[in-house]
């Protein structure tokens, strides 16, 4: 499959990661080989294989809907970058 | 050009769990910002999420309600987009395995007929946080205590014809919600929202054509005036030739318009890929057949119970049946009054406009349904008349005693003593010489004035059949 | 005394040998002294180890016992502590306190044993070598030119070296037993589901494994005993009766169906590590184990499919990390976007950020079956084959890593390194419970013999490892220059 920058800038829009023009040229040669590497797994035939999404062959599990947290506002948002009101703040989306 | 409207409706629905779908935080609305945000809806690193035990009882508790196949297993997925209200990046959802499949719902339409609307699917994931775009200096406040609260999304197949249509719709999905006490589907509050699909086609076109998406329309009213207001824009571009381009479009209820919401962002590209944090959820027939034995009588088995077991006409029927709370309260006045038409025509007139009036749900209302049923026993027993029973409806609204009481300290009470009557009877026909002349002639409809004439000497309180009889046995 | 493994040190703190303060306090020492030349913990708890030393033995001065009390240990730096840094070896995270503790760590806290400190490992656990740390490469305590493995190289730099008696690992496509195998130690990664993953940061959600770094694969039984069995926070902790995974490490492995599968033993196998396997397995002979030839046919598509699943999880996984209610956020952002990219970005290294990126292009629309699904389906194949392979056989048993450890730099090519897993991670795509052990040495470096066994034959892999160790000194083996004076 055809890879190049063009699906790096779409990939790293989609994946919120900024690269330079140089980086973008870097990614592309890498992915690629990367891509190479995986498209081997197209040299099998799978049409009558059951995809694998996890390797446990059991079923969710339930809890009961009880409220099991308490307010930790003021402990977690000590973490926050920027915090104010007991609100996240955030740079506004420009339009 | 003829047109048809076609349009399909996504209706979220909060399910009334006492915690979030993955995490034991709470979901009581109107808390402070994010006091029910813990770690794992902050998504904190290495936290994980468990599936709430009756947020997967109620979406199965509708998908049988609406007699849809369940998802004998179903599985979550990640949707995976940026905004800062999605705090792991990515909406737990649920794409190829929804919990409920195909259903239909049965709405009335306007003109009394009745059409099925097919529901494509209903799946269960997580709400968003609040973003707040007010200005915080010049930035954006995030408030998580949403996020994660269990959501039902309900898919309707493109059966809709009209604005009118998708608010019958809305208004029975509602219903039904309501009746099953899956949630509190207050769309002033956003826990019912709903997002419309609007094309139009030439009539007689099969084919569906470009559709557009409105977003977050939060009242019935709007959802009818937004659909109007697309349906209307769609043909007008149409009709100048242009096409219609898809994208989604917010309402502007302040001016009554859809506008597109204009984004750099490029054609969204969900990754949706099955959620390795959840297994797949599997249930059995016991399960569905439990939660189908514990259904409540829904709107449309009540409705044909109140025409069988109370004589009610369609109509009434259709009124009382629309909330739960509302069939509760009817049956209780029906029941406390021995006198169900009776008591039907108060619920849907004086009550309804009572609450029309001042906006309130029937559980807000300020008479409870045993006060009423005691007034319209009254009226039945002929302690009062129908007219009085409007007096003493409006005292009670601010008097909290008895209703016997009421009737009592206002002196409201039917004058039924023959005697009194028959003294009002013939000051009446002593004063109304002329009405009396043409009754004798054979004008008998001036029998009307009559009474009415002697009911105002009453003061109302006499009983217009009684003295209806006496006047006719007078005059003969 | 930092010599001895844990099940010793366990006698010695019971007979009161030696107190938890003293064997705490000598491990506080040794990584005063040689953490600044092997980098292998990012952050040391003096003072808090100190305290729980000091708890410790006043539990066992109330007659409390346990096998793993006052045990000092380390613990990756993946796995989140309560009021303790929690980096995940990423600037992303260089701030990060974290509000909890995660189950595993809960657990050995229960258990009376010492946290001393947070090892280094690769950014979010993607890395071969531990060379993608922000906070630095660690270096192989057998030569310090080399790699320690990744991605809980830290962790098994540490236990190498002597400065702490344990120590916790994730393991998503060999990331216990690679390091385990370079650093001459044991690893083992118990099977998907058997230990919790709450509160472990998550890299690839369906393969990553909690699991133990130690000398021995009693001290493995030692820590699995505590560190095993379900936990109602994390959905895919499975439900199901933890064994004493001591009780059964003496059993005779007379009759034991050793499985050699020959895709192992091919091309690109370094000939002298080939030979030290060959002679190891002959120990199981000795043992009375029989050794058969099997197949794995579609084990050379494991990386490949690999590097489509963890990627694609860990595309997801790492959204969270956007600058809005913790970790890195970039200097005045200009928007939203700008805030999103440029936080990602500088809080990000090279590597997370190409994964990152192989999985969302994976995932993104019109390759979503070519890549995930099928990936999907080869996981499948690669689990029927294992499936089959056990119908045969009791354990598999071949090299951990074609060759010993490399020097530092001399992979900078992802595709060469991502190629280091190749003997691994076929186990967690199937989920299956793993080791390696010592199982030589090649030109002064250790070697890693590793096995597999079938799905939560954890004790049953413990009991064949422990009997190879019963048999032989490699795992005693110790890199001379870190090794106690006197």
């Amino acid at each position: 499959m055809a890879f190049d920058k063009s699906e790096v800038e779409k990939i790293a829009h989609l994946a919120r990661l900024q690269l330079s023009d140089s980086e973008a040229d870097e990614v592309t040669v890498r992915i690629g080989d990367i891509l190479r590497l995986i498209d081997q797994m197209q040299s099998v035939n799978t049409d009558a294989v059951e995809p694998l999404a996890h390797p446990l062959d059991v079923v969710q599990r339930l809890r009961e809907d009880e409220i099991t947290e308490k307010d930790q506002r003021e402990e977690l948002q000590t973490l926050a970058p920027n915090c104010r009101d007991g609100l996240y703040l955030v740079p506004k989306v420009l339009e | 050009m003829e047109w048809e409207t076609v349009i399909g409706l996504e209706v979220h629905v909060q399910l009334s769990t006492k915690s979030k779908l993955f995490s034991g935080s709470a979901t009581k609305f109107g808390a402070d910002p994010n006091t029910q945000a813990n770690i794992y809806d902050l998504a904190m690193p290495g936290t994980l999420p468990v599936l709430n035990r009756d947020a997967l009882r109620m979406a199965v508790r509708f998908g049988v309600a609406i007699g849809a196949e369940i998802g004998k297993r179903s599985v979550f997925d990640r949707k995976n987009y940026f905004y800062p209200d999605l705090p792991k990046g990515y909406q737990v959802s649920q794409l190829d395995y929804p919990i409920v499949g195909k259903g239909s719902l049965t709405v009335t339409l306007d003109d009394g007929s009745e059409k099925v609307i097919g529901i494509t699917r209903a799946h269960m994931e997580e709400d968003a946080g609040k973003s707040l775009h007010e200005d915080y200096e010049g930035m954006t406040a995030i408030d998580l205590n949403r996020a994660g609260t269990p959501l039902l999304e309900i898919v309707s197949e493109p059966d809709i014809r009209s604005a009118r249509e998708a608010v019958a719709y809305l208004k029975k999905l509602h219903s039904i919600i309501r009746y099953l006490d899956i949630s509190d589907a207050i769309m002033a509050q956003g826990s019912m929202r709903c997002d419309a699909n609007i094309s139009i086609r030439p009539k007689g076109e099969t084919e569906l054509s470009t559709r557009t998406e409105i977003k977050n329309i939060n009242s019935f009213r709007f959802v009818e005036k937004a659909i109007n207001y697309e349906v209307r824009r769609q043909r007008e571009v149409l009709e100048d030739g242009g096409r219609i381009v898809q994208e989604t479009r917010l309402y502007d209820a302040d001016k009554d318009e859809t506008r597109s919401m204009r984004s750099k962002e490029v054609a969204n590209d969900y990754r949706y890929f099955p959620e390795p944090d959840l297994l797949p959820i599997v249930i059995d027939e016991a399960y569905i057949a439990a939660i189908r034995a514990k259904l409540p009588e829904l709107p449309d088995a009540k409705k044909l119970r109140f025409r069988d077991e109370y004589g009610l006409g369609e109509y009434d029927a259709g009124v009382l049946v629309s909330s739960r709370e509302l069939a509760e309260y009817f049956e209780t006045v029906a029941r406390g009054s021995g006198d169900a038409k009776l008591a039907a025509n108060w619920v849907t007139g004086e009550l309804q406009a009572l609450l029309n009036k001042h906006n309130w749900e029937v559980n807000d209302s300020p008479i409870q349904a045993d006060r009423l049923a005691t007034l319209v026993a009254r009226i039945k027993d002929e302690t009062i008349s129908g007219k009085i029973a409007k007096t003493v409806f409006e005292s009670m609204l601010d008097d909290s005693s008895e209703v016997d009481a009421i009737i009592e300290s206002k002196g409201l009470k039917q004058v039924t003593d023959s005697a009194a009557i028959e003294k009002i009877v013939d000051e009446v026909i002593a004063g109304n010489p002329n009405q009396v002349q043409q009754y004798k002639e054979g004008k008998h409809q001036v029998i009307g004035f009559l009474v009415g004439q002697a009911m105002k000497l009453s003061q109302g309180k006499a009983n217009p059949g009684q003295v209806n009889a006496l006047l006719k046995e007078k005059l003969k | 005394m930092i010599e001895k493994t844990v099940a010793e040190l366990s006698v010695a703190l019971a007979s009161g040998d030696i107190s938890s303060v003293e064997l705490t306090q000598a491990y506080l020492n040794r990584i005063a002294e040689l953490n600044t030349e092997l980098n292998a913990f990012i952050t040391v708890c003096d003072e808090s180890a100190l305290d729980q030393a000091r708890a410790a033995d006043a539990a066992r001065a109330n007659g409390e016992a346990g096998a793993l009390l006052g045990i000092p240990m380390a613990h990756k730096d993946i796995f989140c502590t309560q009021g303790i840094s929690t980096t995940c070896g990423s600037r992303m995270l260089q701030n990060f306190v974290s509000p909890y503790d995660a189950t595993v760590v809960k657990r050995f806290k229960a258990a009376g044993a010492v946290t001393l400190g947070k090892t280094n490992m690769d950014e979010f656990a993607m890395g071969s070598s531990n060379e993608n740390s922000f906070f630095g490469p660690v270096r192989n305590p057998w030569d310090t030119n080399r790699v320690p493995g990744g991605s809980s190289g830290g962790s098994a730099a540490a236990v190498a070296a002597g400065l702490c008696a344990m120590a916790t690992g994730t393991d998503t496509g060999g990331s216990i037993r690679q390091p385990a195998a370079f650093c001459g130690i044991t690893g083992f990664k118990p099977s998907y589901g058997r230990v919790s993953r709450w509160g472990m940061i998550a890299f690839a959600s369906s393969l990553d494994q909690a699991g133990t770094l130690c000398q021995s694969a009693e001290d493995a039984a030692l820590m699995m005993n505590v560190m095993a069995g379900l936990d109602s926070k994390d959905s895919t902790s499975i439900d199901r009766d933890v064994e004493d995974y001591t009780a059964t490490l003496d059993d005779s492995l007379d009759g034991l169906k050793i499985g050699i599968p020959r895709q192992h033993f091919a091309q690109g196998l370094n000939a002298e590590v080939e030979q030290a396997i060959r002679d190891a397995l002959r120990e199981y002979e000795k043992l009375g184990a029989t050794i058969k030839e099997i197949d794995l046919p579609n084990n050379h598509l494991s990386v490949s499919a690999y590097y489509v699943v963890a990627p694609a999880e860990a595309s997801a996984n790492l959204s969270r990390y956007d600058g809005v209610r913790y970790g890195y956020r970039c200097e005045n952002p200009l928007d939203l976007e700008d805030m999103y990219k440029r936080s990602r970005s500088e809080g990000f290294g090279d590597e997370v950020k190409r994964r990152i990126m192989v999985g969302t292009y994976a995932l993104s629309a019109g390759y979503y079956d070519a890549y995930y699904r099928k990936a999907q389906k080869i996981r499948r194949l690669i689990k029927n084959d294992f499936n089959a392979a056990f119908e045969e056989v009791d354990i598999i048993v071949g090299p951990t890593s074609p060759h010993t450890a490399f020097k530092l730099g001399a992979k900078s090519d992802p595709v060469a390194m991502y190629l280091e897993d190749i003997y691994t991670i076929a186990a967690n795509l199937a989920g299956l419970p793993a080791i390696s052990i010592p199982g030589g040495m090649v030109n002064g470096l250790p070697i890693g013999l590793h096995l597999v066994g079938n799905d939560f034959a954890e004790a049953k892999v413990l009991n064949i490892a422990h009997q190879f160790q019963q048999q032989t000194g490699w795992h005693r083996r110790k890199p001379s220059a870190f090794t106690q004076e006197g």
